[in-house]
């Protein structure tokens, strides 16, 4: 009878050491390839610090979701004046700060008049330009003033560097950042990881996950092994594309390929002569063949573009066919350029592999018209200071990964050097329009101007390709901004 | 032995100060701005200039070079540019695991070596000796980042006896950190063992050529009391040396491994520091890793005093740097020796 009881209570246990087992884990540790410099999206531009911390750790009034739409953030709605020049955001109550400290509407003033004041250091300074005034109404309503009707107004708001911060800890943020989100820093060991962990007193739907932990892993070869392993289980955008064959055969792992806001693009000193000529950047967009570029920069994900807009966002008009790949056409432009003995150019390529690869790619469909690239491999930090800032280049491959950035082509001194008033006009008076429709019309006529007028050679949209193990839920597909949401992410049974 | 010192220790300083000098100048003719490289492409020209005014870069390069300089004395090596943190608390956070995975892959590399050397130089010529140091050829040609990955499929993808990478941190618990470090190790110390067993060899057939050898042979000792009382003894002087340099780059020359493993390191610090423009924090470890260097060579110095009791029965008999009553061609040919074969192994690459 003894033994009986012993058994049996035996079999509970098990039992009850089995059903514990299969519950839901609840730990994520996540892949990424470089490590954030510090943890302050308001303070770096740095993709890798609104990675780690966007919708996790710091939030918003508006945020930004997986398709680029715009949803409320910590306010739950705003109303806007007749003229398009007040915003008044009613904000959540019972919000609070990682530190236990209260959120309200002067945090929001705080935010938004550090991020435009004349010293501030905010990487994405321009989102509040058109900010006159900030006024806390009461603590849970703050009124924006805008010196003009801002058609991205909302959209502005949910991006990674207009988070809001508390002023009694907005200088540590770097190291110890504190904000309103559903997950908290719990500890970064530097070099190695950050480690988040659910915050407990969270004002909306609680994380599911209790821990997430992303793990700096630099090198590409190491990043499948540690998949295999199982020791990282997700890299919202995985560097090895050479064994995306290898991981999209096998169960165990869904490998979801998705967009980006990066515009790969081969930017041209529009200044530069023979570059200043229309008829030899023609050329440049004839002799190239896209889908070659593709194969070798992307592996063949990419998605082609004829113009400085992702092919997944609204208003995206295909202006691929304007100069198809044509060598004939290409030789005529430049005989009409005076140069049909061809020319030589140098390009230089940033360390990425979608640069140097397709850089080479590019160079040799340029010999075919009898135009000579020299190749420059620089660092970043050389490509930022000669290309960037000195505008000291003829060609360049680059990825401009900030979302909505058609603006860039009418910004005075920008690199690519290029001015066209009839695009200014357009850029101009899409700022000041609200309404829908026409922004989306006046969007297609910039995207237009540019495809014909080539500032650029438009080559294709940078894939994400992410890739997690198959019982995982909720990782985002695009990244209409770049961020690795952890909101919603659940293990599955 | 007073003088000796003295003027080691002299030169030492000296070697320091110039260092710092052509760090100093290096990182200045370095292309790039750390402020733009912080507030990226959206920023505007006076912001960047506000960030460079806070950073201090735009204060007169000798200004900057004594406040730093002066720094260094203090041992205040300043803070970083993008971590905004001393650069000191992030030299001790990777040094925990850069000097530990050192030792173990400097200890194993020994322990592979010393046995190796001994056993072919015995054989010399003969059939163990070849296969031996065909396998040590081996060892030197291929590359260690391959030999990595071959190790991390086979022990922790396919075994799942190790994790495949990364490190825990010693607050884990002593076992589970050193699980870590354990392929690294191993995948750091094969090619240097390689390379350590071959200088071994070589200098114990110098060494078994030497007349007192045959002397001792004569008086009637065992072949095996020759080769590990009197031979072996006197071949360590090059194998030291050999050992003082690689433990130098075992420190931190180590960034492919540290890639491959994403072991939060040295090298791989010096290597973010330097894209990331984060000069500070690159002359700082830069003149950590010369101060390093500079007495692990002082205490191969004095070592050899240990395994030589010539040096000690004449104390003060100093000639070139080197201690009296060694041979320096003998350091030097093994010296050139390792650097052959590692270029080579390099150059592979």
């Amino acid at each position: 009878m003894k033994l009986w009881k012993t058994i049996l209570a035996a079999a509970m246990l098990s039992l009850a050491a089995a059903t514990s087992a299969f519950a839901a884990r609840t730990d994520l540790t996540l892949g990424i390839v470089l490590e954030p410099p510090h943890l302050d999206p308001t303070a770096g531009a740095a993709a890798a610090i609104g990675e780690v911390t966007y919708a996790n750790v710091f939030e918003g009034l508006t945020r930004i979701d997986d398709n680029g739409q715009v949803q409320s953030g910590l306010a739950e709605s705003w109303a806007v004046s007749d003229d398009g020049k007040v915003y008044t955001f009613k904000l959540h109550s019972g919000v609070k700060f990682h530190d236990g400290s209260a959120f309200s509407a002067d945090d929001v003033k705080f935010s938004l008049d550090r991020a435009r004041a004349k010293d501030s250091l905010n990487p994405q300074k321009q989102l509040f330009a058109h900010i006159t005034d900030v006024t806390a109404v009461d603590p849970a309503t703050v009124k924006v003033s805008l010196d003009g009707p801002q058609g991205s107004f909302l959209s502005d708001m949910g991006q990674v560097a207009a988070v809001i911060v508390a002023k009694a800890s907005a200088n540590g943020n770097k190291d110890k950042p504190i904000g309103t989100g559903p997950f908290k820093l719990d500890h970064w060991a530097k070099g190695s990881e950050i480690t988040l962990v659910k915050n407990p007193d969270y004002w909306g739907t609680p994380a599911a996950l209790d821990k997430a932990t992303f793990r700096i892993v630099p090198d590409a070869a190491a990043a499948v092994p540690a998949l295999l392993s199982g020791d990282i289980q997700a890299f919202a955008n995985m560097p090895a594309q050479d064994a995306l064959e290898q991981l999209q055969s096998d169960p165990r792992f869904s490998v979801v390929i998705g967009s980006t806001e990066g515009e790969t693009i081969l930017s041209i000193n529009n200044k530069k002569p023979p570059f200043d000529k229309l008829a030899v950047r023609q050329a440049l967009a004839s002799a190239i063949d896209r889908s070659a570029v593709i194969a070798a920069a992307s592996n063949g994900l990419g998605k082609p573009i004829g113009s400085h807009f992702s092919p997944g966002d609204a208003g995206y008009v295909d202006l691929t066919g304007v100069y198809p790949h044509d060598i004939a056409k290409a030789k005529e432009y430049l005989k009409e350029a005076g140069l049909e003995n061809g020319f030589s150019a140098t390009i230089k390529l940033p360390p990425v592999p979608y640069a140097r690869d397709g850089g080479q790619v590019i160079q040799s469909q340029l010999k075919d018209i009898g135009v000579n690239l020299q190749i420059i491999p620089v660092e970043w930090a050389e490509w930022l200071s000669q290309v960037f800032t000195n505008k000291d280049y003829d060609l360049t491959i680059v990825s401009h990964v900030e979302p909505n950035d058609i603006d860039i082509y009418s910004r005075p001194g920008y690199y690519f050097q290029y001015d066209n008033p009839k695009f200014n006009d357009v850029i101009k008076e899409l700022g000041t329009t609200v309404d829908k429709d026409k922004r989306l019309e006046l969007l297609g006529e910039a995207q237009k101007i540019l495809a014909h007028d080539v500032p650029a050679v438009y080559l294709f949209e940078l894939p994400k390709i992410g890739v997690w193990d198959a019982k995982l839920q909720g990782m985002w597909t695009n990244w209409s901004i770049e961020a690795d949401d952890l909101t919603k992410v659940k293990w599955t049974d | 032995m007073t003088a000796y010192l003295l003027k080691r220790i002299i030169i030492a300083a000296l070697t320091l100060v110039l260092a710092s000098i052509v760090v100093f100048a290096v990182m200045e003719i370095l292309p790039g701005d750390p402020a733009r490289l912080m507030l990226g492409l959206n920023a505007s020209a006076d912001q960047v200039e506000v960030l460079r005014n806070q950073m201090g870069l735009n204060a007169p390069l000798v200004l900057r070079y004594l406040h730093w300089a002066g720094g260094l004395l203090s041992l205040d090596f300043g803070r970083s540019y993008t971590y905004s943190v001393p650069v000191i608390d992030l030299v001790r956070e990777r040094i925990v695991v850069s000097l530990p995975l050192a030792l173990i892959a400097l200890a194993l590399s020994t322990i592979i070596a010393i046995p190796i050397g001994v056993f072919s130089a015995s054989r010399q010529g003969r059939a163990g000796d070849t296969l031996v140091m065909g396998a040590a050829q081996l060892g030197v040609a291929v590359p260690n980042f391959w030999f990595a990955l071959m190790l991390i499929y086979l022990f922790a993808v396919w075994l799942r006896l190790v994790p495949a990478g990364g490190f825990p941190g010693w607050s884990a618990g002593i076992w589970t950190a050193l699980k870590s470090l354990l392929l690294p190790a191993v995948a750091l110390a094969l090619p240097q063992a390689a390379i350590l067993g071959r200088v071994a060899r070589s200098a114990l057939i110098e060494v078994l050529n030497e007349d007192y050898i045959r002397t001792a042979r004569a008086k009637g000792l065992p072949y095996r009391a020759v080769l590990w009382r009197h031979a072996l003894r006197n071949a360590m002087i090059p194998v030291l040396t050999i050992l003082g340099l690689q433990f130098a780059f075992l420190l931190a020359g180590t960034i492919i491994i540290e890639n491959v493993f994403y072991l939060p390191g040295l090298g791989r610090l010096i290597f973010q520091a330097i894209t990331q423009r984060d000069l500070i924090v690159v002359e700082g470890i830069v003149m950590l890793l010369v101060a390093a260097v500079i007495l692990i060579n002082l205490l191969v110095d004095f070592s050899y005093a240990i395994v030589d009791p010539r040096l000690r029965a004449i104390p003060g008999k100093v000639r070139s740097g080197f201690p009296s009553g060694i041979a320096p061609k003998q350091i030097l040919r093994a010296v050139q020796r390792f650097r052959e074969t590692r270029n080579r192994s390099r150059g592979r690459q």
